[in-house]
């Protein structure tokens, strides 16, 4: 828990084409200095025989960059080719896991493993359970509020990671929505979620942004944004702030957080230069006050 | 009305919800196995105001049970909040001694406490738990010991066959009532918008964050800020729960989650029962009397005509649900 605060880049959430996840990673290798990297495709099972290659490549690279590479596992492995995914990521990889699913943390059990947000982490009780398990790591879930997170650092060896920038993971679901708004089904999606890179636009019949679909899975419309938070959850212990890829500039993202992370710039300017990089798009911080999660609380 | 022999093995077990005590005496009456309860407080994902048990209603409510042959689920089912969690250890504890016949959890650290605390109390492990595969249900059973796994509905009938032939607990679905159309336990888009959740405070959608308002002569219905449909006149408007709304994706108005439909999987018993499920489960702790008699009475009918190898009688249960629309959700592989 001590040290310099790191940042780590969460792992790509969209169905990115091979050539350009490839192209993105080799650029976070040689442009940032990003400290942590996950990878892997977290939410469709259908999309991992498309990337396997690209993301061999990529972790390669960054590893090669001086990057901690942890491989992240779906969040959601129901049908027979997720869980042969699952087991094979965790007998094969060699180096540490992110567990987005307790199969993962079932197969992981033993061996030093990070507890990404889609496992409900909500207590000291659960998380001692999956420290004795092996968890050297947890990002817990995006609606944990300031009061809780304190609690689960203050008594735990473990390090904690807070997702302080992008889309907000909201949901998983067996239907896939991307297929659905296209009149399809799942098993023949013909991978609309392809179509959109940062996710596909939902709004209100009033017109106002609501969610974005990404396949099976639902996230924010906005943006989470906690620069305004990095101080508090630093002084509680949290060593370790994770940006999301989006699909904007997440080199000039990155190096914005690095500025703020070395005092070099303020919340508010911090918040001005990413309303530049993406403009049109809302920031929100009221899960980390105990709000509703859409809700936007610091200036 | 007393006497009733437990379940023979054969028999899909019915496993019924009641949100009060005269809810209870009606679901025991009508055919219920089984009966599932909570205690008056967030640590149940059924909050709601007016709803659920005292102690001394449960210590009541499980006498009158078990004089029939009936058993009693505790659903503690949310996860204990970060330094609160004695209001959640408590109810484990009053739940096993006031001699419920099986705890129904979510949060694995509950789980192992229970476990530990009271080790020959029977666990069940709530839909809310997410555990849809093989190994998370192993895990759970490795560390907390749990005997049985209410699935979520993701899988569909074939799945649920070859999960339940991989693991080594009984499995329970749920066959009537609501449809979480995301994966239970997994879904955050109550507390987005108005910052109570399922997971955390029990309940989704809260009818406080609910608004009806008339514009340009439609029916808008909101939850918090966001509007969730609007209705012509005529149409007939349902509660704004985030996942049945309608919303614009593509520039397109459309129940893009889910239409307002309510699960029936009645359809699929034989399936089910085939495919080697325990016990099916009927949603609705918040719902009225006449509506659980009604249901229990036609899930057992049907669950005795399947153990006889006799079809489903499909009765008409059409005016009970939502919308009066139904489905087979996830059970159906084209539903995804």
């Amino acid at each position: 828990m001590s040290g310099p605060a790191r940042l780590s880049l969460g792992p790509v959430l969209y169905f990115w084409e091979a050539d350009r996840l490839r192209d993105f990673y080799f650029r976070i290798a040689e442009e940032t200095d990003v400290e942590i990297v996950y990878l892997g495709e977290v939410v469709c099972g259908k999309r991992l025989p498309f990337l396997s290659e690209a993301l061999g490549a990529a972790a390669e690279r960054l590893r090669a960059a001086g990057k901690e590479v942890v491989l992240s596992s779906l969040a959601l492995p129901g049908e027979r080719r997720d869980l042969a995914a699952l087991r094979e990521l965790a007998a094969t990889a060699d180096g540490p896991v992110e567990a987005n699913d307790f199969g993962a943390v079932r197969l992981l059990r033993g061996r030093p493993h990070v507890l990404g947000p889609y496992l409900n982490v909500y207590n000291e009780g659960t998380l001692a359970v999956l420290a004795r398990n092996g968890a050297v790591r947890c990002c817990p879930p995006p609606e944990l509020p300031a009061t809780a997170f304190a609690r689960l650092v203050a008594g735990s060896r473990l390090e904690f990671e807070l997702q302080i920038f992008g889309r907000q993971p909201l949901a998983l679901s067996a239907r896939c929505y991307h297929a659905r708004s296209r009149g399809r089904r799942k098993d023949n999606c013909q991978y609309a979620c392809g179509e959109d890179a940062d996710g596909m636009p939902v709004e209100t019949l009033d017109g106002r942004a609501f969610v974005a679909v990404n396949g099976i899975q639902t996230l924010s419309a906005g943006y989470v944004e906690l620069s305004a938070a990095v101080e508090e959850a630093r002084a509680m212990g949290v060593g370790i702030f994770r940006l999301m890829p989006q699909a904007l500039d997440m080199v000039a993202v990155i190096g914005l957080y690095r500025a703020l992370l070395e005092a070099r710039i303020a919340p508010v300017e911090l918040r001005a230069r990413l309303a530049e990089l993406a403009p049109g798009t809302a920031f929100a911080d009221g899960y980390w006050h105990g709000c509703a999660g859409m809700a936007r609380l610091a200036g | 009305m007393s006497g009733r022999e437990t379940p023979a093995p054969e028999r899909l077990e019915l496993v019924c919800p009641a949100g009060t005590p005269a809810a209870l005496r009606v679901a025991v009456r009508a055919g219920a196995d089984s009966v599932y309860v909570g205690f008056r407080d967030e640590t149940n994902a059924r909050n709601f105001p007016g709803l659920n048990f005292s102690r001394e209603e449960l210590a009541t409510a499980i006498a009158f049970a078990h004089d029939r042959q009936v058993r009693v689920f505790v659903a503690i089912n949310t996860f204990p909040r970060a330094g609160e969690q004695e209001l959640w250890r408590r109810a484990v504890d009053d739940a096993v001694s006031l001699g419920a016949d099986a705890l129904i959890l979510a949060d694995l650290g509950l789980a192992c406490y229970a476990r530990d605390r009271h080790p020959g109390a029977r666990l069940h492990l709530s839909v809310q738990a997410s555990a849809a595969n093989p190994e998370a249900i192993a895990l759970f059973e490795e560390l907390a010991g749990i005997r049985r796994v209410v699935l979520p509905r993701v899988l569909t009938v074939s799945e649920i066959r070859a999960l339940t032939e991989a693991i080594g607990v009984e499995t329970e679905v749920f066959v009537m009532g609501g449809l979480c159309v995301m994966a239970e336990g997994r879904c955050l888009l109550s507390s987005y918008v108005t910052g109570q959740s399922p997971n955390m405070n029990g309940v989704c959608s809260p009818a406080e964050a609910v608004r009806y308002a008339e514009e340009e002569g439609m029916l808008v219905t909101r939850l918090g800020p966001v509007t969730v449909n609007r209705f012509a006149p005529g149409e007939p408007a349902g509660y704004p729960t985030l996942c049945k709304g309608r919303f614009l994706a593509c520039g397109r108005p459309s129940y893009l989650f889910e239409e307002p439909v309510s699960l029936s999987a009645l359809g699929v018993l034989p399936d089910l029962a085939r495919a080697g499920v325990r016990a099916v489960k009927i949603e609705g702790r918040q719902r009225g009397r006449a509506y659980i008699e009604r249901v229990i009475r036609t899930v057992r009918a049907a669950a005795e005509a399947v153990a006889a190898g006799r079809p489903v009688p499909l009765a008409d249960l059409q005016e009970l649900t939502e919308g009066g629309r139904e489905t087979v959700g996830a059970y159906d592989k084209r539903w995804r």
